[in-house]
């Protein structure tokens, strides 16, 4: 009984108790947490991955601005259903250049995490600016304004130097031609070689809105044809202890 | 209380707190309770060693009973797929002129191939199949690229404009955008909207354009929207006879649709998407909305 009776002097005086709850708290948290930081199978290798193009980088920030992760998830979960309806299931490591990820936990909408190239630009134009226009029965508001709100891209380096901040592998190279590479994504008829070059062949480069200048719209819908597609489902073999 | 309490409140011992003269009974858990307890615990200890759980120092342990997220969804989607294995063979190779004339095979493409439409088409085509705006409507006999079965197929797989395929393909055209490339003046468009307008006896808004605006038609539409205007499937021209429009028929329009053109693109299904089965449901689902032919 002498342990136990010890645990009287901790009982009877609250800081030593609140020191003590925080150390078991503190034991607890870690076992959970620091094994992510080392264990492999945390987030596997796949083929693919690259950082965002500075006009996807500038979509994304449209898309966590007007919140849409509060209706729409970007995670697929392993299950059949989910499967069949968006695709192969989510991985880790498809969101490892997300900061933050956009896993989402509702699901209004449908979720986004393989949208890309599901749909025609066009479609997300008419979509995005009346939704009700293509989907009688959804209660998505009209994002109509973003097609009117011309972007200049000015602190689109300094976007990308935040990233690499926080562990996005941009490349000097990636970061100095940014602003370039912002410019021509839309714009087909400019020379984007460079950015083919620094961010892969499969980029997309079209205007995406159909419009002249870089608007809000051209930059989400950038961003939105490119989710889920980087990684090559028939060439990825899944490590099954996962 | 009970009496029954009271009398056996005697057999226990205190805490030996005392507080304001206050004593607590030490009063041990029920039996029951405490076998519980102890049966989780083991139970807990043994599923951390059947299922995945301890950390080691590069991976975690796998579990004796080699459980997986990963390998659950597969098997899942295996059973499922052995399970229709037998009727999705035979559906993916039968005639695809002897679907509808085959029950068991009709009734299983009608029902599988909705699903795959609500899944893959609704969001353009609409849940009943009715379009939008830009998006064709399926459920009338108005078909802009054909509509037997074999071209509902091709169009499925293949998609409509389809920029990123290398093979042989044959649902690729452009209208030209006949005002902002110079092609035609402001004049002569607008001679041409007027004369297309009667086509399908709609009242021109300025009828004294209609007849200069054939002339103009019989050059630079005729080729490819026919002389009589009935269109041309094979380049996917649409009939401008018909009154179906799927942009629209009015005047504003037709002069948007003749000054910058239409680019309607369909994504392709097949190759990564659907299933040969799969395209071959909803070809089916599709051709039986009304107006297959």
């Amino acid at each position: 009984m002498s342990i136990l009776d010890k645990h009287g002097i901790l009982e009877k005086n609250v800081t030593l108790l609140a020191i003590f709850a925080f150390l078991v708290v503190t034991i607890g948290g870690l076992v959970q947490i620091v094994p992510l930081f080392y264990l492999e199978n945390t987030i596997e290798e796949v083929e693919g991955m690259r950082p965002y193009t500075p006009l996807e980088l500038a979509g994304r920030d449209i898309y966590i601005r007007e919140g849409c992760y509060v209706c729409h998830s970007q995670m697929i979960r392993p299950m059949r259903d989910e499967v069949e309806r968006y695709g192969h299931y989510s991985l880790a490591a498809e969101s490892q250049y997300d900061h933050p990820f956009q896993w989402g936990s509702k699901r209004t909408g449908p979720d986004l995490a393989r949208v890309g190239g599901r749909y025609s630009d066009e479609w997300h134009v008419d979509h995005l600016r009346d939704p009700q226009s293509v989907v009688p029965e959804s209660v998505m508001p009209k994002y109509g304004f973003l097609e009117a709100k011309l972007i200049e891209g000015e602190h689109i380096q300094d976007l990308m130097s935040t990233h690499r901040f926080v562990g996005v592998p941009y490349t000097d190279e990636m970061i100095e031609n940014g602003f370039q590479d912002f410019l021509s994504q839309s714009n087909p008829d400019a020379d984007y070689d460079g950015l083919l070059e620094r961010y892969g062949e499969d980029v997309n480069v079209r205007n995406f809105d159909g419009q002249p200048g870089i608007s809000e719209l051209d930059a989400l819908i950038a961003y939105l044809q490119m989710l889920g597609t980087l990684v090559d489902f028939s060439t990825f073999e899944p490590d099954a202890s996962r | 209380m009970s009496d029954k309490h009271k009398k056996d409140d005697h057999d226990y011992e205190t805490t030996g707190h005392s507080w304001d003269g206050i004593e607590e009974y030490n009063k041990p858990l029920p039996k029951w309770w405490l076998m519980i307890f102890y049966a989780c615990i083991v139970w807990g200890v043994g599923y951390t060693i059947a299922y995945p759980a301890w950390p080691g120092v590069r991976t975690a342990t796998a579990g004796l009973l080699g459980w997986s997220t990963r390998g659950n969804v597969e098997q899942a989607i295996q059973d499922h797929e052995a399970e229709l294995a037998p009727i999705n063979e035979r559906l993916a190779s039968a005639e695809l002129t002897e679907i509808a004339g085959d029950p068991e095979l009709n009734t299983y493409a009608q029902n599988a191939g909705a699903a795959v439409f609500r899944t893959w088409c609704a969001q353009c085509h609409g849940s009943g199949a009715a379009g939008a705006k830009g998006y064709p409507n399926l459920l009338d006999d108005d078909w802009l690229w054909g509509g037997t079965i074999e071209d509902i197929h091709y169009t499925v797989t293949a998609g409509i404009r389809n920029e990123d395929t290398d093979e042989e393909y044959i649902r690729q055209s452009a209208m030209p955008a006949f005002g902002r490339d110079d092609l035609l003046s402001g004049e002569e468009i607008d001679q041409v909207v007027n004369f297309v307008m009667t086509l399908s006896g709609e009242e021109p808004q300025d009828a004294s354009l209609v007849e200069a605006g054939a002339e103009v038609y019989d050059i630079n539409c005729a080729s490819c929207h026919a002389e009589d205007g009935t269109g041309d499937r094979t380049q996917g021209a649409p009939n401008l006879t018909d009154a179906i429009w799927l942009y629209g028929g009015d005047y504003e329009t037709l002069h948007e649709t003749v000054y910058n053109a239409r680019y309607g693109i369909m994504p392709p299904m097949g190759g990564a998407d659907l299933s040969e089965a799969e395209i071959r449901a909803v070809a089916t689902y599709v051709h039986g909305l009304g107006g297959g032919e």
